[in-house]
């Protein structure tokens, strides 16, 4: 039984993760809390949901096209929310506000679509299969849940870390004004960052609504709350905080749900983040500076 | 190769610049000296496009720099070693110096520049897995020169290159700099040290004030008895 629950807590704490680390992304990068990064991840579900409903895609086509249309819902909030922002130095706290009202725009735009109903994947987008593990009943969708997610956070380190633009990204999460004197384009580097961030969301989305199995416009917004406690428990900016953080809040709001009850979760999951703030105020992987890749801007 | 004609800089409301003036030729090494908050950084910062002048002009072989985005003058060849060094703490001395090749664009297809810049600073080969971070401050200069270097630049500008460095570091890096100057790299060179600066340059101009007080060449700002009573007395003092 604890086994199972711990399972099921790791397949969507790796989806929680997967969803944090665009958020995390964007600030460690760009310096920006994009309060719209739920209304991504929806929007993002709701791609995927189409491109099956819709097209008859198979369940692969819609994982890759939750992930153009999330980075490119993403770049556009940039265009719209934070780039005008930008150009006239305006402070941080602008562009929370600005992403907070790009989120009520998005989240009023899916409601108007869907007509507040909840939709779902179809029965056979995905073969339901079970396999007995070490007495554990593992689905196939739990196992591709977790190589999608796994994948995922190879190829973007790869490219962050091996990459030439990777390299430029880590530069500009450094320094912007030093990047720039290098020749970095800090556009292109803007528009990277957002189209990342937003894919990852877009994936996490489509693996949500399987999961689950519903999809509707208000499915981000507890998603994004509890991103907020896995970068800030994980260290803001930090890669790796933000993915074994994902993973602890999985596990534990399975686990609260199955022995304690449903209601208690969010308790639970907020209780651990003042706990863990008390004895460690910058996380547990957070830096004093801030993280692994957020250092103040120049 | 480098005009600058009647900018003026002012940030928020306080004027940096006023009407300055000064041409930096091929191949030569131009200083400016002068007084801290005197304008000499907020000058390169211009020349590099980090900060808006709002009139005047700086033409680079003919191109007009001003209202340039920073990456676009980089990449044209006119490279800015920052001050305070600002190597990328958290990416080894090998990333932040391939970051350096970036400004290089199309320009120039060297692959020599890797190797030039360790025969130039051996320990920057060393060092090459070492984070820029963990690097001393002298290490960490040659480092953002190296940098500057491996873009191709066609001109390079210096600010405060021997600030908070050892006497001794501070030869090595102007020694560096001589021979980067005799191979044929303009520079334009903004130092505190006046008298390092003068020993080293082949024009010079002092900036106070945001103005250009006087300039000429080195060797007769030198000379110039108002130039030794200000500047030169004070930095062996300070020296």
């Amino acid at each position: 039984m604890l086994a199972q629950q711990l399972l099921n807590g790791v397949v969507v704490g790796s989806v929680y993760g997967l969803f944090a680390l665009g958020f995390t992304l964007l600030f460690g990068v760009n310096h920006i809390m994009n309060m719209a990064h739920g209304a991504v991840f929806m929007w993002g579900a709701f791609a995927g949901l189409f491109a099956v409903t819709m097209f008859d895609l198979p369940f692969a086509a819609a994982l890759v096209i939750g992930a153009v249309a999330g980075g490119l819902l993403s770049v556009v909030l940039d265009w719209v929310a934070f780039r005008p922002l930008r150009k006239r130095n305006a402070p941080e706290f602008s562009a929370i506000v600005s992403s907070i009202g790009a989120n009520l725009i998005l989240l009023s735009l899916a409601q108007q679509m869907t007509a507040t109903r909840v939709m779902r994947f179809p029965f056979d987008t995905f073969p339901i299969r079970f396999y007995e593990i070490l007495g554990v009943r593992v689905q196939l969708l739990q196992l591709v849940i977790m190589a999608v997610v796994i994948l995922t956070v190879v190829g973007l380190v790869w490219y962050l870390q091996r990459t030439n633009a990777g390299r430029q990204i880590r530069a500009v999460a450094y320094s912007e004004g030093t990047s720039r004197l290098l020749g970095i384009n800090p556009f292109s580097i803007n528009f990277q960052v957002f189209f990342l961030s937003g894919a990852l969301a877009g994936v996490a989305g489509v693996l949500i609504g399987l999961v689950f199995n519903s999809v509707h416009f208000m499915m981000g917004e507890p998603l994004l709350l509890r991103a907020f406690v896995v970068i800030i428990l994980g260290g803001l900016g930090s890669i790796p905080g933000a993915l074994i953080a994902g993973l602890l809040i999985g596990i534990v709001q399975v686990l609260t749900v199955s022995y304690l009850s449903a209601g208690m979760a969010d308790v639970v999951v907020f209780s651990l983040l003042f706990l863990v703030l008390l004895a460690r105020p910058t996380g547990l992987f957070g830096s004093a500076s801030g993280g692994a890749a957020r250092v103040a801007r120049q | 190769m480098l005009e600058v004609s009647g900018l003026s800089v002012s940030y928020s409301g306080i004027r940096a610049l006023k009407d300055v003036s000064l041409t930096v030729g091929k191949g030569e090494i131009f200083a400016l000296i002068g007084p801290n908050g005197a304008g000499k950084s907020t000058l390169l910062n211009t020349l590099s496009g980090m900060v808006q002048a709002q009139t005047g002009h700086a033409r680079f072989d003919g191109v007009e720099l001003i209202g340039r985005p920073a990456h676009r003058i980089a990449r044209a060849g006119l490279i800015q070693v920052p001050e305070g060094r600002q190597v990328i703490a958290p990416l080894t001395v090998r990333e932040n110096l391939e970051l350096g090749r970036i400004a290089a664009g199309t320009r120039s297809g060297d692959r020599n520049a890797l190797d030039r810049v360790h025969d130039l600073f051996p320990v920057l080969a060393e060092r090459r897995t070492q984070l820029a971070g963990s690097l001393s401050g002298g290490q960490q200069q040659m480092l953002a020169i190296g940098r500057a270097l491996m873009g191709a630049p066609r001109i390079l500008l210096l600010d405060e290159p021997s600030l908070g460095l050892a006497p001794v570091i501070v030869r090595e890096v102007f020694d560096a700099l001589l021979r980067l100057n005799a191979s044929g790299l303009t520079i334009l060179l903004v130092e505190q040290n006046a008298k390092l600066a003068l020993e080293t340059a082949h024009h010079a101009a002092i900036l106070e004030m945001g103005r250009v007080v006087m300039r000429g060449t080195a060797a007769d700002l030198a000379h110039d008895p108002l130039v030794v009573d200000h500047y030169l007395g004070r930095t062996e003092e300070t020296a």
